[in-house]
């Protein structure tokens, strides 16, 4: 771990005038230089320890005023600060009430300790978990390398990698909430220096490998998301979530999936089905989702739908096991619905 | 050596029990009746150091800080294999707060490879290179990212297989005779045979070589079943990691170490640095756990040695996870070939077993002795071979060769078994001539509910249920090393003093209560002062020998205290010592009730401060089956496992496991079921979890931490519950043995069974993993 200094954040505009890089910048080009945010801090101090990150200056945002609030309303939809802890989230009846999913997600996230820590702005903001890209001894495409060694067909050790979109990076987004959160097409806000700010759609707020190696999300260096903004259900909508791990006391997901769905009776109106730890972002099924809309909720439709999202499932060597492991997930998440 | 006659329970009660006539020397005590007439012995005795250790206040060696200590940080190699043609250590040494740097060279001797060249060859990631030592942890692994190695790097290889190749880069080029630390003794060849990375065969042990003709014993067996088994690499993950404290002044040398074998790190240490034994002091007194890992001072005791030595300051040494994961021991894979015939009646006429495995840059990776002794067939034969590979060396774990040869063997008895379509554990009643596991079968069966079982793949439904069994043996193993002290002072206090360690089994405790029995008094009266070298020698806590090796000596030391302070009470009362008992704290004469005294008033009549009388473990009654201290008997074990296994999505979950054990008399019945419980949590993880993933392009490992290198949690550990078998053998004072390894034994092999029994498809591989499951039921190519 190298030296650096730290900023105690007064305010959005405090940090944004503080700030001058982010994680993936720094990641991808190392400068030695960065003052980059640390919120729960779980994810910045990893890359710290593993000694691939040397930042300059580390600002803590985590005690920014007004951040750290979840609020509820039937019109205004649910409003999360972006410093509200995973274990405010899993704790807070209405979340649990109207958006059965996020809860399960947040829940099932990471362990009882790490959860009284980390924040959802840190949680959908942290980097994958690809054990080549985590190590210092590994050059990888996303540290600015010339090679993929997870890919490598006879040496990669690619068993919980990915299967969807993997032509580039083949990690899988270490954010399994983030697959609920898209599932109830929640939104991003991020102000930026100039004292603007934009909302943004959870599917536009991650970047597939092939758009920017350097990147898993848009946030730029002068940027600070302050709320994730979830649209409110309706009676109608009905929601869930499942993960799939090695351990059940605590594991990375090796596939989860998040349905939300509009119903009426047993039949689906229409459905939002995304899946983690399949690709490197979270994948929203357009193939599964068209397969169920419309169709009566039931095992043949649900294992109809489950089969559709891998079709273009392209497995790498040592994890083709994964696409029975979704289809059966796929389908178990959607017969929750009914 | 005078001896007199006793007779001794011997068997099983509620079974078979009975007395034995043996000969003994006069100076031992008498008899103890079984468990059920004793009262501290065979009890559940809590932990006397249960306090310290959850509340914090136990002292563990990192927890050491001395005067003016330095902290020390290794730097480990980061390419597989290479020379080294200079290291830079400018920058490192004129970092604020740095004190040393000490560079490991070579010191060559004739004839071997690397003679040549200042540094050794670099043979595998995490082989250490250099120290330093700083004021702060933090300086000082920052001046190891400062240090600058200039490798030549060469071709390496990591997988067993591919390591297996003649054309497969070479990891030695010469003879070598590393034997993994505390390694598995009677496996051993000495390294010199074979060819290019495979060395061996090992085709014996102490148990003896092959036996009868494998190609006759064929010939007259009805069913054949023919497997190639394999097991993966198994790091060892105690709690806490390897290390010292060592603090060297003009005197002596104090190493405060984590160790299984306090005498052994003394022996190393003084043995490298030139120095007379009793110079050295080795002290440790809590354990973090070592699981065969432990036993010598590695690379890491000579490095503080040698900072301290430059610094002259005490230096702190301790290894953090990764260092642990690459290079502080492992258990070997394991590819086996395994042949095993039988007549239709169930008799077995063959057991041929081959296999190949590697400790990395060491030797040892032979599977054991199971497949030899288990079963009594005429005609067997093994040939066990070494592969070097460019990966951290093994360490002895847990019953080192056998967890992964009787992952092998028990399931091919399974399969006999079913071709002649004979309940697999009825078949072991059939083949298996030990009575302990007899019992073991039928007290765990009932416990178990094994009638439940149903016949493979019938389980409904998407998650099938699964029962099996396993069964194990490991030999009673008795170091003579094993001497205590016992220490009886006027006005009261009882002391125990050796060298012997407890590394969580819970040692301390029991030598308390075999000297609190032997005395009449509390387990909280005594003081156990242990994991000393100043003390009586005792042995390493390695083979499972600690209880069955000081135990006796203690019990004896503490009878011959006790015949001491009986006298001075006798010589009071005017009668005779042999008139005397010491019972609940007081000292009473057995028919004049007037008689007695309490404990604390006998000890002051004593003319000087102590009584002290020290004791050494002798010759099993009745000898050895080895005369190095190969005890007769085994400690036998049978488990039986319960899985669930989801066949959509592969995942295996092992919901019970009854283990049913034998370890002579029992001393402390919670603390043997805690270690049955261990041996059968570090099973089920080498069943479904644990796996060291190397990278074969690279070399390195990519699961060197506790997130991604899988130990199970509370939510992976299955109900576990025991059967203890009492076995009575009249060996010694005691007639303890220990327990720590056959706890581990035959856990895979019954979860691996069970698997099949839910399924219907066997797996010959762990970890049994979601993939292997779906690959087995065909849903993935
Ligand atoms: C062992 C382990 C298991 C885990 N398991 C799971 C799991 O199963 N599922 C899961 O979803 N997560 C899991 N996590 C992730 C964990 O829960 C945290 O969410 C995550 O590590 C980051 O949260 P944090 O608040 O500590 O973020 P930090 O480490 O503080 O920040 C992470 C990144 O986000 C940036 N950042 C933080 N806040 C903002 C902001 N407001 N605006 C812009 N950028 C910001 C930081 O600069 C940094 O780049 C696990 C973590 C560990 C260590």
């Amino acid at each position: 771990m190298n030296k650096f200094s730290w900023y105690e954040a007064k305010s959005v505009e405090d940090a944004l005038e503080q700030v001058n890089s982010t994680l993936s910048d720094e990641l991808y080009e190392p400068t030695q230089k960065a003052s980059v945010f640390k919120s729960g801090g779980i994810d910045v101090f990893d890359w710290v320890k593993e000694g691939l990150l040397k930042p300059q200056k580390i600002i803590n945002i985590r005690n920014i005023p007004g951040l750290d609030q979840i609020s509820y309303d039937r019109k205004e939809g649910l409003h999360i600060g972006s410093n509200v802890t995973l274990a405010e989230i899993a704790s807070n009846p209405e979340i649990k009430s109207q958006y059965l999913a996020l809860h399960q997600a947040v829940n099932h996230a990471a362990t009882p300790q790490l959860r009284n820590v980390s924040t959802l702005g840190g949680n959908i903001a942290q980097r994958n978990r690809c054990w080549y890209f985590r190590s210092a001894d590994h050059d990888c495409f996303r540290k600015g390398g010339d090679r993929c060694f997870a890919r490598h067909s006879e040496t990669g050790e690619n068993e919980n990698h990915a299967i969807l979109d993997n032509g580039t990076c083949v990690s899988v987004h270490a954010s399994s909430i983030a697959t609920a959160l898209m599932a109830f097409n929640a939104s991003v806000v991020i102000a930026n220096a100039e004292g603007k700010q934009k909302t943004v759609q959870m599917d536009d707020f991650f970047v597939s490998a092939g758009e920017d190696i350097a990147m898993e999300n848009i946030l730029q260096a002068k940027e600070i998301i302050t709320e994730i903004i979830l649209p409110p259900p309706s009676k109608n909508t009905k929601s869930a979530y499942i993960k799939q791990v090695a351990r059940e006391s605590y594991d990375w997901s090796l596939a989860d999936v998040a349905v939300v769905m509009e119903v009426s009776g047993n039949t689906c109106k229409s459905a939002s089905i995304v899946l983690g730890a399949a690709a490197p972002v979270p994948y929203r099924s357009v193939e599964a989702q068209q397969a169920i809309e419309s169709k009566t909720i039931n095992s043949d439709n649900a294992t109809a739908a489950a089969k559709a999202a891998m079709t273009k499932a392209r497995p790498l060597s040592k994890n083709d096991y994964k696409v029975p492991l979704f289809v059966s997930t796929i389908k178990q998440t959607i017969l929750e619905i009914a | 050596m005078d001896t007199r006659k006793e007779k001794f329970p011997y068997g099983i009660p509620g079974h078979n029990l009975s007395e034995v006539e043996r000969e003994i020397p006069v100076e031992e005590p008498p008899v103890w009746p079984i468990n059920d007439k004793l009262k501290v012995i065979g009890k559940r005795v809590t932990r006397i150091d249960a306090l310290e250790k959850v509340t914090g206040k136990a002292i563990y060696t990192s927890d050491i800080k001395l005067p003016g200590m330095l902290y020390a940080k290794i730097l480990r190699s980061n390419v597989p294999h290479a020379t080294i043609s200079s290291i830079d250590i400018s920058k490192a040494k004129s970092l604020p707060g740095v004190h040393a740097i000490h560079l490991i060279e070579n010191t060559p001797k004739e004839g071997e490879e690397n003679s040549t060249g200042k540094y050794p060859m670099v043979k595998y990631v995490g082989q250490p290179l250099a120290g330093v030592a700083a004021e702060s942890l933090e300086i000082a692994k920052e001046a190891v990212s400062l240090i600058k190695v200039n490798y030549e790097k060469k071709p390496f290889v990591i997988d067993l297989e591919a390591a297996m190749e003649l054309n497969a880069p070479i990891v030695f080029d010469a003879p070598i005779t590393k034997q993994q630390d505390g390694g598995d003794v009677g496996e051993t060849h000495d390294g010199s045979k074979g060819e290019g990375n495979v060395r061996g065969p090992s085709t014996s042990s102490f148990f003896g070589g092959p036996r009868g003709n494998l190609e006759e014993g064929f010939k007259e067996a009805d069913v054949v079943v023919e497997r190639t088994y394999r097991t993966q690499v198994h790091t060892h993950m105690p709690l806490e990691t390897h290390g010292v404290v060592v603090d060297w002044n003009a005197d002596v040398m104090t190493v405060y170490a984590s160790t299984q074998n306090t005498a052994a790190v003394r022996n190393e240490m003084a043995s490298v640095f030139n120095l007379p034994k009793s110079k050295v002091r080795v002290i440790c007194e809590f354990m973090g756990g070592g699981f065969g890992a432990k036993h010598s001072a590695g690379s890491f005791g000579p490095m503080a040695a040698n900072l301290a030595k430059k610094t002259g300051r005490p230096i702190w040494l301790m290894l953090d996870r990764q260092e642990e994961h690459l290079a502080e021991g492992n258990r070997p894979n394991s590819i086996q070939y395994l042949k095993i015939g039988a007549k239709k009646d169930g008799t077995l006429t063959g057991i041929q077993q081959r296999s190949h495995g590697t400790a990395g840059v060491g030797l040892g990776a032979g599977v054991g002795r199971i497949a030899q002794i288990l079963y009594t067939c005429p005609n067997f034969a093994t040939e066990q071979y070494d592969v070097l590979t460019n990966a951290g060396p093994g360490a002895a774990w847990r019953a080192p060769g056998n967890v992964q040869g009787a992952f092998g063997l028990e399931q091919a008895i399974d399969e006999i078994a079913e071709k002649l379509n004979l309940d697999p554990l009825s078949y072991r009643d059939h083949i298996d001539t030990s009575e302990v596991r007899k019992v073991e079968r039928q007290r765990g069966a009932e416990l178990f509910g094994w009638s439940r079982r149903k016949p493979a793949g019938s389980s409904k439904g998407i998650v099938k249920k699964g029962l099996g069994v396993g069964q194990s043996t490991w030999p009673r193993f008795v170091s003579l090393d094993s001497s205590v002290e016992i220490k009886i002072h006027k006005g009261g206090g009882v002391e125990i003093r050796s060298s012997v360690q407890d590394i969580g089994t819970g040692t301390k405790t029991i030598l308390a209560q075999v000297v609190a029995e032997e005395l009449g008094l509390q387990v909280k009266d005594i003081k156990v002062n242990i994991g000393d070298t100043f003390f009586p020698v005792g042995p390493g806590s390695g083979g499972s020998v600690v209880t069955g090796s000081i135990t006796p000596p203690t019990r004896n030391a503490a009878f011959e205290a006790k015949t001491a302070l009986l006298k001075l009470v006798a010589k009071k009362w005017e009668t005779d010592s042999s008139e005397l008992v010491m019972a609940d704290g007081q000292v009473n004469h057995k028919t004049n009730t007037d008689l007695k005294m309490s404990f604390k008033e006998a000890t002051k009549l004593m003319r000087t401060s102590q009584i002290s009388k020290i004791a050494s473990r002798s010759d099993d009654y009745g000898g050895f089956q080895q005369p190095w201290g190969l005890a007769y008997g085994d400690l036998g074990s049978v488990q039986f496992a319960e899985v669930s296994v989801n066949t959509d999505t592969g995942f295996v979950k092992v919901d019970r496991v009854v283990a049913a054990h034998s370890c002579g008399r029992p001393l402390n019945i919670g603390q043997l079921e805690s270690q049955i419980n261990g041996g059968v949590i570090q099973g089920v993880s080498y069943a479904l979890y644990e796996n060291r993933v190397m990278d074969n392009s690279t070399g390195h490992m990519m699961n060197a931490n506790v997130d991604q290198y899988k130990v199970p949690f509370s939510m992976e550990i299955p109900e576990i519950e025991t059967v203890i078998v009492e076995e009575y053998s009249g060996r010694s004072s005691t007639d303890a043995y220990g327990i720590g390894e056959p706890a581990n034994i035959a856990t895979a092999a019954a979860i691996a069974n069970a698997v099949y029994n839910a399924i219907g498809v066997r797996l010959y591989e762990i970890p049994i993993t979601p993939s292997s499951i779906l690959k087995a039921l065909s849903k993935v190519s």
